[in-house]
C-alpha cells in the first residue's frame, strides 16, 4: 500500500476508528491527519532512516483490525511465564487489543493499569492531560499514522510517591494467519517520587506475517524512577516499527533495554528530553541476527536541561545474511552545562553477507561537558579463541562462550536478578540453536 | 610612553596580527565580467588556450552543474550564493596587451606581494635543499621555482595549464579520474571554469629531492578561486605536497572551490599537507572566505600510501573532505587534521576512507577546536567493502569547546561489508581542564598564552605530522586565532 492508501482508509473508515476507541484519543486524530499528509512515512532519503525503508514496509496490503474483531486467543492457557523469581504483574494483548484476564492482583490506591481505550474512558481527564503531547508528529515517522488509527493499548498511571516494587508485564503477541498490522499505543506517567518496572515482551506465532506498530509516551516527573525492558521474541516474518518517547523531570532516573532477541524486520526509535536538572537516562539494546533479518536501533537523547547523565550501550551480533544498523545522536543545548554522554555501540560480523552500518553523532553547544562516543566493527578474538581452544574447549563453544560475555556486558546492566539470570540463558539459547524461545507461553511454538 | 600607552600599543600590534595577509596588492588584473553560461567557460578555456577535447569536458561539467541542487546536508548555514555575482577569471599577470610572459617578467608588485608573504619566488633565496614553488594568484599561475632543478629527475610539476599544453596525454590520462565532475555540486562548478593550480608527475623509482609547494593567494575583489591541482605519483616515487594559502580582508564573502586529485601507484608515497589560512572574516562575521573543496586520493597500486594533513584555521564556512579511496591491496591512507574556528567561522570538515583493496589500512585523528560563536564538525565515512578481506580502521576524533557559546559535532558514519574488518571509532568533547589552565597560571603563565600552550599540546599528534617549514607556521597559526577567546 502506497502513503495515501492509508489515508484514504482513514477517511473511508473514520467513524468506524472512533466507534472502537474513546472520545479521548479520537479528539487527536484529526492534528493526526494533518501531519500525516504533510510528512508521511519516512523513506531512505530521511537522515534517521537512512538504511531502514520504513515507507517499504508498510507497502503490503495489511489489514487493520478496526472493526476490533476479537482474536481467539486464550491468554490463561497461552501466557505462562516461567521466569525463576520472577514474579510479575502480568498484562496481555493480541494484535492491538487488550485481553481482560481475571484475577489480577490488586495495584496500590490510584495506580492505575490495564487497557488505554478503557482507562481513557473512565479517566479522560488523566489520559488527555499526556496522551499525544509526547510523541512528535511533526516529523517524518509513525507516530503520526499510530495516532490515526490507534484505538486501544496499554497505560500504567503509578500516582505521587508509590512504588510499585513487582514488575508489570505486558506480552503482546500476534497471532494472526492473516497479514495485519496491529496499531498500539502505550502510555506510562509516573508522577513525582514514584518508581515501576516495566517488562515488554513482543511474541509472535511461527509463520505469522506481522507487522506491529507501537508508539509509546512515557513522562517521568520529578525524582521517578521508570525502567523498562523491552523483549522482543517473534518471527523472521514480523515487523516491528516502535517509537518511544521519554520526557525527564528533575532528578528522575530512567532506563530502557531494548532486547531484540528474534525478529524479521526490526526498527525501534528511542527519543528522550530531559526537562530538568539532575536527570539521569539510560539505553542499552543488544541484537541477534541472522537469515535475512534486520534491526535498527536509534536513539535521541536532548539535553536540554544541566546536570544531566546519559549512558548508551548497544551490541550487535549478525550471521548469516543479516543487516544491522544503529545510529544515535546525542544533542547538548546551550546552555546545558555539565552535561555528561557517553554511547558505545560495539558489532561482530560473524560472516562475509552480513552488513553493519554504525552513525554515532554529538550535536554539542555548550562547554561544560564531558562526552563520548565509541563505535567498533569487529570479529571475535582470534587469539581468546587459540587459547580457549588450547585448553580443550571446542571452537564452536569457545566462539559462543565469547559471544555470551560480549553481549553479557549489557545484560549485566540489568539490576533485576531473576530477569537478569532468565536473559542471559535466552540468549545463551539463541546464540545455541539459532533460535530461542522464551517458553514461558506456549503459543509461540 | 607610559605604561598604558605602552599596553594599548601591545594590544594594538597584537590585533593587527590576527590577520596578517589581510593586505591587497594594487597590481593590473585582467578580470573577465561577471557571470556563468557557456561563453563564460569557453572564454577561460580559449583565454587558456585549450585544446578541444578539455573545452567538452569544461562543457559538460557545466550542464551536469546545471542540474544539480546545492548540498544542504552539512551542518552549515551557508547564505544564498549568486553565482552571477561571481567573476571566474583574475589575470594579474597580464601587463596590458603586451608580449608573452617570462618569468623575468613578472609584475614587480606581484614579486612583492609574494615576499611579504614570505614566499621567495627567486630561488637563490631559497633555503638549500628547499622548497620548490607553485606561487597561483586569483586564476594564474605566476611562477614556478625549481623547474629545472626537477626536470633533471624527470619530475614534472608546473601549473596545470602549462600541462594541458606541455603534457597533454598525462593531463588527459588522470584529470577527472579521481574526482568526476559529476562527483557533486562544486566539484561540477570547478569542473566547468578551473583555473591554474599545479600539476605533479613524479616518475617511476624517483624520490622527489625537494618538498614542492603551491601557494594561492586571492587578490582580486569580485572574484572567486577555482584552482584545480593533479598529483601522479608512479611506481616506487615519493613526494611530499604543501599547500598554503591566503586572501585580502574583505567584508564580501569570496568563494574558494577547488579539486585536488591524487593518483598513487604501486609502492608509491604521496604526503599532502595543508596550512589553511583564507581570510576568517571579521569578528563580526563579515566577510571571509568559503572554502568548498574535493580533495580526493586514488591509492591505485598496491601497498600505495597517501597521508593527508591539514591545519584549518582560516575561511568563513569550510566544507572539505580530503579522502582516500583505498583500492590497491595493501594500500594506506591517513588523515590528520587540526581544525580550528573562531567568531562566527563554521567548518564541516573529516574524511571518508573507502576500503576496496585486500589489507588496507587507514588512520584518522581529527582535533577539532572552537571557540567565539564558532560551530565546527566533523563528518567521516569508514566504509569496507565486500572484497576488503583484512580491512582496518583508526578513527579518533576529539573536540575541544572554548567558550559556552560555540558549538563541537561530531557525525561518523562506518558501512562494514566484510566480516574480517576491524573498524574503531572514539569521539570526545570536553573543555580544557581548569586544572590544567590553573597550573599553568600559578607558574605565572597568563589565561590567553596557557590555552594556547594547551591547545598546541592537544593537536600535537596533527602538528608533528607537518613538515618542519608549515609545523612552525601552523603553531603560530593556532595560537594567533586563538586571541581573545578568553573572557
Amino acid at each position: 500500500m502506497s502513503e495515501t492508501n492509508y489515508s484514504e482508509i482513514f477517511i473511508a473508515n473514520r467513524s468506524l476508528i472512533d466507534a472502537g476507541s474513546s472520545p479521548v484519543m479520537s479528539a487527536l486524530r484529526d492534528r493526526a491527519y494533518d501531519c500525516y499528509t504533510r510528512y508521511g512515512l519516512p523513506g531512505t532519503k530521511v537522515e534517521e532512516y537512512l538504511h531502514t525503508d520504513i515507507g517499504a514496509w508498510f507497502g503490503p496490503d495489511w489489514g487493520v483490525n478496526l472493526k476490533r474483531v476479537a482474536l481467539p486467543v486464550n491468554p490463561s492457557e497461552a501466557f505462562r511465564c516461567n521466569v525463576p523469581n520472577l514474579s510479575t504483574q502480568m498484562h496481555f494483548m493480541a494484535g492491538d487489543s487488550y485481553l481482560k484476564k481475571d484475577g489480577q492482583p490488586s495495584l496500590p490506591d490510584g495506580v492505575l493499569c490495564g487497557s488505554l481505550l478503557e482507562l481513557s474512558e473512565s479517566n479522560p481527564d488523566i489520559v488527555s492531560r499526556y496522551l499525544g503531547t509526547l510523541a512528535d508528529m511533526e516529523k517524518p515517522g509513525i507516530a503520526a499514522l499510530n495516532t490515526m488509527f490507534m484505538q486501544d493499548g496499554f497505560m500504567v498511571y503509578v500516582p505521587r510517591n508509590v512504588q510499585i516494587e513487582k514488575p508489570v508485564q505486558l506480552v503482546s503477541l500476534m497471532t494472526d494467519a492473516v497479514p495485519m498490522l496491529a496499531c498500539r499505543r502505550i502510555l506510562v506517567v509516573l508522577e513525582q517520587g514514584a518508581s515501576l518496572k516495566l517488562l515488554l515482551c513482543d511474541h509472535s506465532s511461527a509463520g505469522s506475517q506481522c507487522m506491529s506498530m507501537t508508539v509509546t509516551e512515557c513522562f517521568v516527573a520529578d525524582n521517578a524512577s521508570l525502567e523498562i525492558y523491552d523483549l522482543e521474541e517473534t518471527s523472521d516474518r514480523n515487523t516491528r516499527v516502535m517509537e518511544c518517547y521519554v520526557s525527564q523531570q528533575r532528578d528522575s532516573r530512567v532506563m530502557i533495554q531494548n532486547l531484540s532477541l528474534h525478529n524479521g524486520k526490526t526498527r525501534n526509535s528511542v527519543f528522550s528530553c530531559f526537562k530538568g536538572p539532575g536527570a539521569s537516562f539510560e539505553v542499552n539494546g543488544i541484537a541477534i541476527t541472522d537469515g535475512q533479518q534486520h534491526v535498527d536501533n536509534f536513539t535521541f537523547v536532548d539535553h536540554e536541561a544541566t546536570d544531566c547523565e546519559s549512558r548508551e550501550l548497544f551490541k550487535y551480533v549478525l550471521d548469516g545474511q543479516s543487516t544491522g544498523s544503529f545510529a544515535g545522536k546525542v544533542l547538548v543545548r546551550h546552555g546545558a552545562q555539565r552535561t555528561v554522554s557517553q554511547q558505545t555501540n560495539r558489532n561482530i560480523c560473524l560472516t562475509a553477507d552480513s552488513r553493519m552500518w554504525t552513525q554515532p553523532q554529538l550535536e554539542i553547544y555548550a562547554d561544560d561537558v564531558k562526552c563520548s562516543h565509541g563505535a567498533t566493527v569487529g570479529q571475535l578474538d582470534e587469539k581468546a579463541l587459540f587459547y580457549m581452544q588450547q585448553r580443550g574447549i571446542p571452537m564452536k563453544e569457545a566462539r559462543m562462550l565469547l559471544m555470551l560475555a560480549f553481549l553479557g556486558e549489557v545484560i549485566d546492566r540489568i539490576p533485576l536478578d531473576s530477569l537478569r539470570a532468565r536473559l542471559l540463558g535466552l540468549v545463551e539459547l539463541r546464540l545455541r540453536h539459532g533460535q530461542s524461545r522464551c517458553e514461558g507461553c506456549g503459543v509461540c511454538k | 610612553m607610559s605604561t598604558s600607552e605602552k599596553d594599548n600599543r601591545l594590544v594594538r600590534e597584537l590585533s593587527d596580527e590576527k590577520y596578517r595577509y589581510g593586505f591587497t596588492t594594487d597590481v593590473h588584473t585582467d578580470i573577465i565580467d561577471r557571470g556563468l553560461d557557456e561563453d563564460t567557460v569557453r572564454l577561460i578555456s580559449s583565454r587558456k588556450g585549450e585544446p578541444g577535447w578539455l573545452l567538452d569536458f569544461r562543457l559538460k561539467a557545466y550542464r551536469h552543474w546545471l542540474e544539480m541542487p546545492m548540498p544542504q546536508w552539512a551542518h552549515l548555514d551557508i547564505p544564498p550564493i549568486d553565482y552571477q555575482n561571481i567573476s571566474y577569471y583574475a589575470d594579474p599577470t597580464v601587463k596590458k596587451k603586451e608580449g608573452p610572459k617570462s618569468t623575468d617578467e613578472i609584475d614587480p608588485q606581484v614579486m612583492k606581494t609574494f615576499d611579504k608573504l614570505g614566499i621567495p619566488l627567486e630561488e637563490r633565496l631559497a633555503l638549500s635543499g628547499g622548497v620548490a614553488v607553485d606561487a597561483v594568484m586569483d586564476s594564474v599561475s605566476v611562477k614556478t621555482t625549481f623547474k629545472q632543478t626537477l626536470a633533471e629527475k624527470g619530475i614534472i610539476f608546473c601549473s596545470i595549464g602549462e600541462a594541458v599544453k606541455n603534457h597533454p596525454d598525462l593531463v588527459r590520462e588522470y584529470l577527472g579520474s579521481v574526482v568526476s565532475y559529476r562527483d557533486n555540486f562544486f566539484a561540477a562548478l570547478n569542473s566547468a571554469v578551473f583555473s591554474d593550480g599545479s600539476f605533479v608527475y613524479i616518475p617511476k623509482g624517483v624520490r622527489c629531492p625537494m618538498e614542492l609547494s603551491t601557494y594561492f593567494r586571492i587578490n582580486a575583489q569580485g572574484t572567486g578561486q577555482f584552482e584545480r591541482t593533479l598529483i601522479v605519483a608512479d611506481d616506487d616515487s615519493y613526494v611530499s605536497y604543501l599547500e598554503g594559502c591566503t586572501a585580502p580582508m574583505r567584508d564580501e564573502n569570496q568563494l574558494h572551490a577547488a579539486i585536488v586529485e591524487i593518483v598513487v601507484l604501486d609502492r608509491a608515497q604521496v604526503k599532502y599537507s595543508t596550512v589553511q589560512n583564507w581570510y576568517p572574516g571579521d569578528e563580526n562575521g563579515r566577510g571571509g572566505v568559503y572554502n568548498f573543496v574535493t580533495k580526493r586520493g586514488l591509492l591505485r597500486g598496491v601497498d600505495s600510501r597517501l597521508s593527508w594533513t591539514q591545519v584549518e584555521t582560516g575561511s568563513a564556512i569550510t566544507w572539505k573532505y580530503p579522502s582516500c579511496v583505498l583500492q590497491g591491496d595493501g594500500s594506506q591512507g591517513e588523515f590528520y587534521s587540526v581544525a580550528l574556528t573562531n567568531n562566527w567561522q563554521q567548518a564541516d570538515t573529516g574524511t571518508k576512507m573507502i576500503h576496496i583493496g585486500k589489507n588496507t589500512r587507514s588512520t584518522v585523528i581529527s582535533k577539532g577546536i572552537s571557540a567565539g560563536h564558532s560551530q565546527n564538525s566533523y563528518r567521516g565515512l569508514i566504509s569496507v567493502g565486500r572484497n576488503a578481506t583484512g580491512a582496518r580502521n583508526y578513527s579518533q576524533c576529539d573536540s575541544l569547546l572554548l567558550g559556552s557559546d560555540c558549538g563541537a559535532h561530531t557525525f561518523p558514519y562506518m558501512d562494514v561489508r566484510n566480516e574480517t574488518a576491524v573498524v574503531e571509532h572514539e569521539a570526545t568533547t570536553s573543555k580544557i581542564s581548569e586544572d590544567q589552565l590553573f597550573y599553568c597560571n600559578q607558574r605565572g603563565i597568563p589565561m590567553e598564552q596557557a590555552i594556547g600552550l594547551i591547545v598546541n599540546g592537544y593537536a600535537k599528534d596533527v602538528l608533528n605530522r607537518l613538515p618542519m617549514e608549515f609545523a612552525v607556521e601552523a603553531q603560530r597559526l593556532l595560537s594567533v586565532s586563538l586571541e581573545n577567546t578568553v573572557g
